[in-house]
């Protein structure tokens, strides 16, 4: 199967409503580096995740991908968990059997990658916070997805549930799998970004190696939410 | 006082000796009410879930139409499904009019509102949470409704729940298109109108206590399955 990515994009935006949301992104998206999409609440992280993910369809501009049907070998995991009324294993059965692929052995693979094996037949949603997420993100792992889209996957969750989070994204990404991840939290993007795209009021402001970022925001926006003023 | 007496412990004689007049009553309605909530949830459940995720014209005017047909009397609806079953009407042809057939067929109609009403309530909801989800794991919109009715078991389990305690307690249908017949199209309900009619209390009495116990059961059934339905976490 050939790649999805690189992905181009080009002058892509959003509105609903008479409201711009997103306007003018562009930037491409290579293999590889965890790219860290920034920004203070409202600037349009999850909705430029969705646009990737097509959830929703774009109002300008383009994406264009390297391989058709690029949904499919995408996985996209939200900030509250959603899981279905059925057993931790099913859940992720569920998601396999979609991609065409009748495989238990995955299943009890995903579990053990994310620490779930105990809880296999539990019914998912009786388990706590930090284990729906890391359901969610063995779900997604599962597929073995090309890109992984993260939508703040920790922002409900407890420092300790963060760091297995983290812990399972960084090993996804290990086995070869795109990230592309939103958060607000600062401390967050350094620790996992390679790449920062940082978002303000549904404007791409600056998109470079996380090292430079952080060391030298080009952009009084950038500047501003990194002191922790957030601009609005 | 004495009368009435008498008419309960002939009530409590006639149900534990398994009276077979009592039996044969009891065993026709609960045949003729399971079967037409069995025909109204494979027509209900997925007209609900039609209502709830498809958009068609006319959808607005069809839940409109459903939630209304929730409120019609029993003994109405009778009477439009015997003017279609009667010797003049467009099925006479098919001569069921005063079988137990024509019977499951108005308690279907009867419940069938109701389900699919109940159903499209549901489903709709679990659209909201698990709509995004669905789409983002490649399901198709057949595959998402089988998921969403499968999601809703609990809640779906109480609609039909309540769906058959609807049809075993109503009287006006099935007493216009099943004729009250005896050991033909006589049940509990309409027995219970014609013994109480007849001043024969007692057996009257007898089906009133198992329409009453019919009743409890349901109830009962649906506390449970919620109390299940909460315990994992499914409500």
């Amino acid at each position: 199967m050939s790649a999805i990515l690189p992905l181009t994009v080009e002058g892509l935006g959003f509105a609903a409503g008479g409201e711009t949301l997103l306007a003018g992104i562009g930037f491409a998206l290579r293999a590889g580096m965890r790219s860290v999409v920034l920004g203070p609440n409202g600037a349009g992280k999850s909705l430029l995740l969705r646009l990737l993910h097509g959830l929703i369809r774009p109002t300008a501009g383009s994406m264009r991908w390297s391989a058709p049907e690029p949904a499919r070998v995408q996985a996209l995991v939200f900030q509250r968990p959603v899981l279905l009324r059925r057993s931790v294993a099913a859940n992720i059965y569920y998601a396999l059997e979609l991609r065409g692929v009748s495989d238990a052995g995955r299943v009890d693979e995903a579990l053990a990658r994310t620490g779930l094996t105990a809880l296999a037949d539990r019914p998912a949603r009786v388990l706590s916070g930090g284990e729906q997420q890391r359901l969610a993100l063995a779900r997604a792992w599962a597929t073995r997805p090309e890109l992984l889209l993260l939508d703040e996957p920790t922002a409900n969750l407890d420092p300790a549930a963060t760091r297995a989070v983290e812990e399972i994204v960084a090993a996804i990404h290990a086995a070869g799998t795109k990230i592309v991840m939103t958060t607000h939290d600062l401390g967050q993007a350094r620790r996992l970004a390679d790449e920062v795209l940082f978002l303000h009021r549904g404007r791409l402001v600056e998109h470079r190696p996380a090292t430079e970022f952080f060391a030298a925001p080009a952009s009084e926006a950038a500047r501003a939410f990194l002191k922790g003023d957030l601009p609005w | 006082m004495d009368e009435l007496a008498q008419a309960a412990r002939l009530a409590l004689r006639l149900i534990t000796e398994f009276d077979s007049a009592l039996v044969d009553i009891i065993a026709r309605s609960l045949l003729v009410t399971a079967s037409a909530t069995v025909l109204a949830a494979a027509l209900g459940l997925p007209l609900g879930a039609l209502l709830a995720l498809a958009r068609f014209p006319g959808r607005q005017m069809l839940l409109v139409t459903v939630h209304a047909l929730m409120a019609l009397p029993p003994v109405v609806l009778g009477l439009l499904v015997y003017l279609v079953l009667s010797r003049a009407g467009p099925l006479g042809f098919l001569g069921l009019l005063y079988t137990p057939t024509a019977m499951i067929i108005a308690q279907t109609l009867l419940i069938l509102p109701i389900l699919a009403a109940l159903a499209s309530q549901q489903i709709e909801e679990l659209a909201r949470e698990y709509g995004e989800l669905l789409r983002s794991l490649g399901a198709g919109p057949w595959h998402a409704a089988a998921t969403l009715l499968w999601e809703g078991r609990f809640a779906l389990a109480t609609a039909l729940l309540t769906g058959f305690g609807r049809a075993a307690g109503e009287v006006g249908a099935v007493m216009i298109v099943g004729g009250n017949i005896d050991r033909a199209t006589r049940v509990m309900t309409t027995a219970i109108a014609l013994e109480t009619g007849r001043g024969q209390l007692a057996l009257a009495l007898a089906l009133g206590l198992v329409l009453i116990a019919l009743g409890v059961g349901v109830t009962v059934a649906t506390f449970g399955l919620r109390a299940l339905a909460r315990r994992l976490s499914a409500a």
